[in-house]
């Protein structure tokens, strides 16, 4: 992730104390692995309500995978687990009827003006690595993605940014994807 | 919008150097790793994977360095493995650069190890991998390299796999392996029934319709190769047209 942002001219750090997330920084949240697991790392880190200020201070940021379902209040992968509650609804579980996790490359159904995806064509795939996903009918839905369930691809709201695949790793749309967010944030 | 069907290459790792054997023996010198990855990346692989086939522990900073030098040219997803033992060595793995760890022997020998992996890494980044031999017993699981038998059914090794938190499936047929008679269809068929995360074919492609029928018939998800595309046979652009040409959803566009 850092050396896709660094190859598209970024300056990164990777930060671990509350102090050093602030309002005047461009955050990206990435995330792999298990809900609950990446909630409480940023707990044990202090790092929960740190990103809350800076988020309600206009940080611009971008979640990814993960990083977009700790956005929400919680996520049924961890039914205890409190997310960073930026938006009030609940990940779910894909379900039963199709393989899971959904992992490879699929494309997306826009459904409206997205920053993220702009001068990237309607067709393009970009790789899912995931079992959880938010519903589309999420209102800040821009693109959606179908598998088993319509779900939220890419969030956009304000200073608030989130996709569910990995666009470091969806080749050259992914990393338009990246380009976009910077564009966007600076 | 479906799924796309996925095409990947595989680098087997010795000493640094990319080798091919013919099932699971006889190794030739292929090229060069990053080189290899640089190229597969840009004809529009969907993933790469790597295996460290050295069998001595001294081999495995190699392999790391490896992983880390390939990790640096590429812009999709990258899965590595061979020798993964411990969470540690997949804790390695992951931190030099790959997205996904396989496990094979290990794995059969002490199968906590995948739970315990995707405890940590979650069920996405971890692959089990199977070698499976056609034997009177059934199809069969093979470990260390395809030389030993593990007494353990194909199907029923998959399913307690996933079960234990395996979020994709490397079905390799060592009878096919290097031969170049085309993927297994009905052992993949059977497993792919038989799981519900993603099965990758591995182990005997040649031509685009072997491709064709592993995706039809055989019920993969993904396919792997190795020969076919290191000697440049077979472009990944040309296979995934060919493939889109007659209605498998594949990703065209990089």
């Amino acid at each position: 992730m850092e050396r896709a942002l660094r190859s598209l001219g970024a300056e990164t750090e990777c930060v671990s104390r509350p102090e050093q997330i602030t309002s005047g920084r461009v955050l990206v949240l990435p995330g792999v692995g298990h809900f609950s697991a990446f909630m409480v790392g940023l707990r044990e880190r202090n790092l929960t309500a740190a990103l809350q200020q800076a988020i309600a201070g206009g940080a611009p940021i971008l979640g990814i995978c993960v990083g977009l379902q700790a956005m929400f209040s919680s996520s049924a992968e961890a039914p205890g687990e409190r997310g960073l509650d930026l938006i009030h609804e609940n990940v779910q579980a894909l379900p039963t009827n199709v393989k899971s996790p959904h992992i490879g490359w699929n494309q997306l159904r826009r459904t409206r003006e997205s920053v993220l995806l702009r001068d990237i064509p309607d067709d393009a795939y970009f790789y899912f690595a995931h079992s959880y996903a938010a519903s589309a009918n999420e209102p800040h839905t821009a693109a959606a993605c179908d598998h088993g369930f319509p779900f939220a691809a890419v969030l956009e709201q304000g200073n608030l940014m989130a996709v569910q695949f990995h666009p470091e790793k969806s080749g050259e749309a992914g990393w338009r994807v990246l380009r976009n967010f910077l564009e966007w944030a600076q | 919008m479906t799924l796309a069907r996925r095409i990947i290459p595989c680098l087997d790792v010795d000493a640094g150097r990319v080798v091919k054997g013919v099932e699971f023996a006889g190794l030739r010198d292929m090229g060069d790793p990053e080189e290899l990855a640089a190229r597969y990346n840009s004809e529009g692989a969907d993933e790469l994977i790597l295996l460290d086939i050295t069998a001595s522990r001294d081999g495995r900073a190699t392999f790391l360095e490896t992983v880390r030098r390939v990790a640096q040219q590429l812009n999709i997803p990258f899965t590595a493995g061979g020798g993964i033992r411990r969470l540690e060595d997949g804790n390695a793995v992951l931190r030099a650069g790959a997205d996904k760890v396989t496990v094979n022997t290990a794995a059969v020998e002490r199968p906590e190890l995948i739970s315990e992996l995707a405890a940590q890494f979650g069920s996405q980044a971890v692959v089990l991998s199977l070698d499976v031999k056609k034997t009177a017993a059934g199809w069969e699981v093979f470990i260390r390299g395809g030389a030993e038998s593990s007494g353990r059914d194909a199907a029923e090794w998959a399913r307690d796999g996933v079960a234990r938190g395996a979020g994709e499936i490397l079905l390799t047929s060592i009878d096919r392996d290097g031969t170049c008679s085309g993927f297994d269809c009905g052992l993949t068929a059977a497993i792919a029934a038989q799981v519900s995360v993603p099965v990758i074919a591995s182990g005997g492609a040649k031509t685009f319709d072997d491709f064709l029928a592993v995706f039809g018939e055989g019920q993969a998800d993904a396919a792997l190769a190795a020969s076919i595309f290191h000697t440049a046979e077979h472009s990944i652009g040309a296979l995934k047209k060919y493939l889109a040409g007659r209605g498998v959803p594949v990703r065209l566009s990089r």
